[in-house]
């Protein structure tokens, strides 16, 4: 069945008239074009595909797309701010925080989304929140580090 | 030493190509004409590599001849590095500008990377086996070189100044004690139409003045990584391109006796291709040729397995026929007493890249191009080109950035699949395997068993060493250790299809974990025995310089406490040579013995690599290596009856997660006597190893199988 379905997107709105069936995964790798957000494993064990909906980190590939309809989405490509890095994003180049870098979106959503509800989060409660996000080159450590830098300059924004 | 190459301009390449260089008549080049060399050129300096490097940089592998430039100076002083390895997360995007950018003289900003393009880079093998570094290189920093030499020539000319009165920097060339008076890169290649080619050892810079090799820097990659900018295979657009799904077997081995895509027709916007055992249905969603494949009807024949999980090492070991010696020295028959038998074991190895493989080929004008995910792109192309009956020519690989590879995207089956469904329809195509299907056909690292006799003596020298390995093949397994009498044997190499019931292939230092594992478990069991420390039971029978310093060293970062094993500290030491490299890790764990969980807490590696081009890399492949080493060693294991893979996702196949991971320290031991060494793969080779070790230390009890998952850790205690 078709539908329309309407939703802010990195702070613009956007209207998609398609299948009611679609995953949002790939509405946006494919009709919105931005391809920041990968696929890893289509069952939401790896967190390669995560975004924020309202402020909250889900797995692209098992959310529907019929369930942002009027809610709030934020990709990789809407953290920047007036064209500078986000101070997650500075972190996570500074401290080597990804190697491949096809996990790095998710990894960069998933934290920032974290960051949100919990602007200064210890070591112990970062490695639990980011337990769901697989990186197969070992970024961790890096990954670990940047988190921690950038909840202490201001990464919450 | 003789050098030999001379500035020729485009009117006289074809002569100078053809008749300056001895060999060339017996060894000519080919496609070597002035047109293509014209095309090669635009404007500007352009340096090739014309003679093989394998005899230039004694590289063991040999690269023929080859028309794409390593390096070029636009008219606009732009430098380009082309080179025929790929990214995919080793980081040598950035150590190679940083190579050519040292011998060049120019900022490491200054230069734009060019990577796995067939049509414009130099032939490579394929990106594998830490040798991108030690192997290509030298190619980079002597096409930089010479391409320095061009300039400051051109330069003094310019400058009206002797050469040696030059100094360049940031790829501006000022007379010394005269800044004033100077010409920019750009400047000197404007107008000019030069190609220089290498064919003997260039001048490179000494250590000493060395300013960007050694200086630890920041990924290049970073910020298009960070952004989500960075595009992968499966991230490439073409207008009209269509998504292709593929019907699969069930098992590995099955046969298709019915098939019916008749519903998959009905459904609208779907094309259907059957073409032999090609199978696939193509639609402008991604979603939609799922929705398309799961239409299909089909029934298979699958054959009966010979082995699964669990009986694989026996089988092998039953199966492995009389092996072949490796090395032989002294008689390992004439020692008898105080004989350790140990028998260890491993199991297959899912690659499990985070960026399935993944292609998009497009046919227009008689040529294939397809951007791939894949660690060989120039083996991609030679296959695509006899799949598809196309010369080679007609055929451009194009690899963006790699999503993880650890050897398991050599094969590039995705690539042709693609081209291949390209070429039925006419329309390009998306193959983007599933996970599933990355899980299915993987090359797994080969299940494997090693089987050592050893006895030491009452002073704790190890007097005999009998190795025989089933299906790992002897990397890493050579014994630096000083022994009188060694038998090393493998049996059946590392497999190969008629041995394992799945494809295999190279898995992150193939077969190194495995020998490792066995080697250093086996020396532990022996130092326990001899109620020795187990660093000093290594250092006693060690004379090797490297591997005893990698030793000391990694034991003095961690604070080694010397006991006989077990201690009870739950720490121990494991060493290896891999890739040129040494690399000793101490570690430190905790093994809750009501559930049998191991728990890493700590991990120190110290790492012999000889010149470090860049240690900001260097550490975090380390990091990488010990991390990814958590997985095979805790968790990780193919589960299969047959050709049948029981895991096809993370949810059974275990990676290691953020709450698995221990502090990990490095240290680079420096070594600057020594050419730049492998990287990518030794610290993940001793893991095994030192946690089994780890595990003996804290509870005295042995393991003899990875993975050590808390079901055998338990069923080991209880035993």
């Amino acid at each position: 069945m078709k539908q329309s379905i309407r939703f802010r997107l990195n702070g613009k709105p956007v209207a998609l008239d398609t299948d009611d069936d679609r995953k949002l995964l790939w509405a946006l790798r494919t009709d919105l074009d931005l391809t920041g957000t990968k696929y890893g494993c289509g069952e939401g064990f790896c967190g390669a595909c995560t975004v924020a909906v309202d402020g909250v980190a889900v797995r692209s590939c098992q959310t529907p797309l019929t369930s942002v309809q009027g809610k709030n989405v934020v990709t990789i490509e809407g953290i920047e701010r007036d064209g500078k890095l986000h101070p997650l994003q500075k972190a996570f180049i500074d401290h080597g925080g990804f190697q491949c870098g096809y996990c790095t979106s998710g990894m960069l959503m998933n934290a920032w989304a974290f960051l949100q509800k919990q602007p200064h989060p210890s070591r112990d409660a970062i490695v639990q929140e980011m337990g769901g996000n697989l990186c197969r080159c070992g970024a961790h450590q890096g990954i670990i580090a940047a988190i921690q830098e950038a909840a202490g300059k201001g990464g919450a924004r | 030493m003789r050098r030999h190459n001379s500035d020729v301009d485009v009117d006289d390449l074809h002569r100078a190509v053809l008749f300056s260089r001895p060999e060339a008549a017996i060894d000519q080049p080919r496609g070597f004409s002035r047109r293509s060399f014209c095309k090669l050129l635009g404007g500007g300096i352009v340096i090739l590599i014309t003679a093989k490097p394998a005899k230039l940089f004694a590289q063991r592998r040999a690269y023929p001849e080859d028309l794409n430039a390593y390096l070029r100076i636009d008219e606009n002083g732009a430098v380009t590095l082309f080179s025929g390895k790929i990214e995919m997360g080793q980081g040598i995007h950035t150590s190679l500008a940083q190579m050519a950018a040292e011998e060049l003289g120019v900022s490491l900003d200054a230069i734009t990377m060019v990577m796995g393009d067939t049509d414009q880079c130099p032939w490579d093998q394929g990106t594998w086996g830490s040798q991108s570094t030690r192997m290509f290189g030298p190619a980079v920093r002597a096409a930089a070189a010479e391409a320095r030499t061009v300039l400051m020539n051109l330069a003094a000319k310019k400058l009206e100044v002797e050469r040696d009165k030059l100094v360049v920097e940031h790829g501006v060339v000022s007379v010394a004690g005269d800044r004033t008076r100077k010409v920019t890169y750009g400047e000197l290649a404007s107008g000019k139409q030069i190609a220089r080619l290498v064919d003997e050892k260039a001048t490179l810079r000494a250590l000493k003045d060395f300013k960007v090799i050694g200086r630890p820097t920041k990924r290049l990659d970073g910020h298009d990584k960070v952004t989500g900018r960075a595009k992968y295979a499966g991230d490439i657009r073409r207008p009209g391109m269509l998504y292709a799904r593929i019907l699969r077997p069930p098992s590995h081995g099955a046969t298709r006796k019915s098939l019916d895509t008749s519903k998959a027709k009905e459904m609208s916007g779907v094309t259907v291709v059957e073409k032999g055992d090609l199978v696939a249905v193509l639609h402008a969603d991604p979603e939609g040729a799922s929705r398309a494949l799961g239409l299909i009807k089909s029934e298979w024949d699958q054959p009966a397995a010979a082995f699964d999980t669990e009986s694989v090492g026996d089988y092998f070991v039953k199966n492995g026929g009389d092996g072949e010696v490796r090395a032989a020295k002294g008689d390992v028959s004439s020692v008898t007493e105080n004989v350790v038998h140990s028998t260890f074991r491993t199991g297959y190895l899912a690659h499990a890249p985070m960026e399935p493989h993944t292609a998009i080929a497009e046919l227009k004008d008689g040529k294939m191009t397809v951007w791939a995910g894949t660690q060989s792109p120039f083996g991609a192309r030679s296959r695509i080109a006899q799949t598809l009956g196309l010369d080679e020519k007609s055929v451009r690989v194009i690899t963006p950035f790699v999503g993880g590879g650890f050897g398991g995207k050599s094969a590039a089956g995705q690539a042709v699949e693609a081209a291949q469904l390209a070429q039925i329809t006419g329309k390009p195509v998306m193959v983007a395997w599933t996970r599933g299907e990355e899980f299915f056909f993987d090359t797994f690292g080969p299940a494997a068993v090693v089987k050592i006799n050893s006895a030491a003596d009452d002073k704790g020298k190890i007097i005999s060493w009998d190795y025989h390995v089933y299906a790992a093949g002897d990397r890493a397994a050579e014994m630096f250790y000083d022994v009188p009498n060694v038998s090393l044997k493998t049996y059946i190499g590392r497999g190969g299809p008629r041995v394992h019931p799945f494809a295999t292939g190279p898995w992150r230092a193939p077969g190194a974990g495995t020998n490792v594992f066995g080697r250093e478990s086996q020396i532990d069991i022996m130092a326990a025995a001899a109620k020795i420390d187990p660093l000093e039971f290594r250092l006693r029978n060690a004379t090797d310089v490297r591997l005893r310093r990698v030793l000391k060293a990694a034991a003095e970062a961690f604070g080694w406490k010397a006991a006989p094993g077990p201690s009870g500290q739950g720490r121990a030491i494991a060493v290896c040579s891999d890739a040129g490299a040494y690399c000793a890790l101490a570690a430190e764990v905790a093994v809750d013995r009501a559930t049998g969980e191991i728990k890493v807490k700590r991990v120190v590696a110290a790492q012999d690599m000889g010149i470090v081009i860049n240690p900001e890399g260097a550490k975090m492949q380390m990091e990488g290596c010990i991390t990814m080493g958590l997985g095979y060693v805790l968790s990780e294991e193919l589960n299969f009856n047959g050709g049948a893979i029981a895991d096809r996702n993370f949810d059974t196949y275990e990676l290691p997660r953020f709450g698995a991971v221990p502090r990990i320290e490095t240290v680079l031991i420096p070594n600057d006597d020594l050419a730049p060494q492998g990287g990518g793969e030794p610290a993940i080779v001793p893991m095994g190893a030192v946690i089994a070790n780890a595990v003996f230390d804290a509870t005295g009890v042995r393991l003899f199988r990875l993975p050590m998952t808390p079901a055998r850790v338990l069923a080991a205690m209880k035993a």
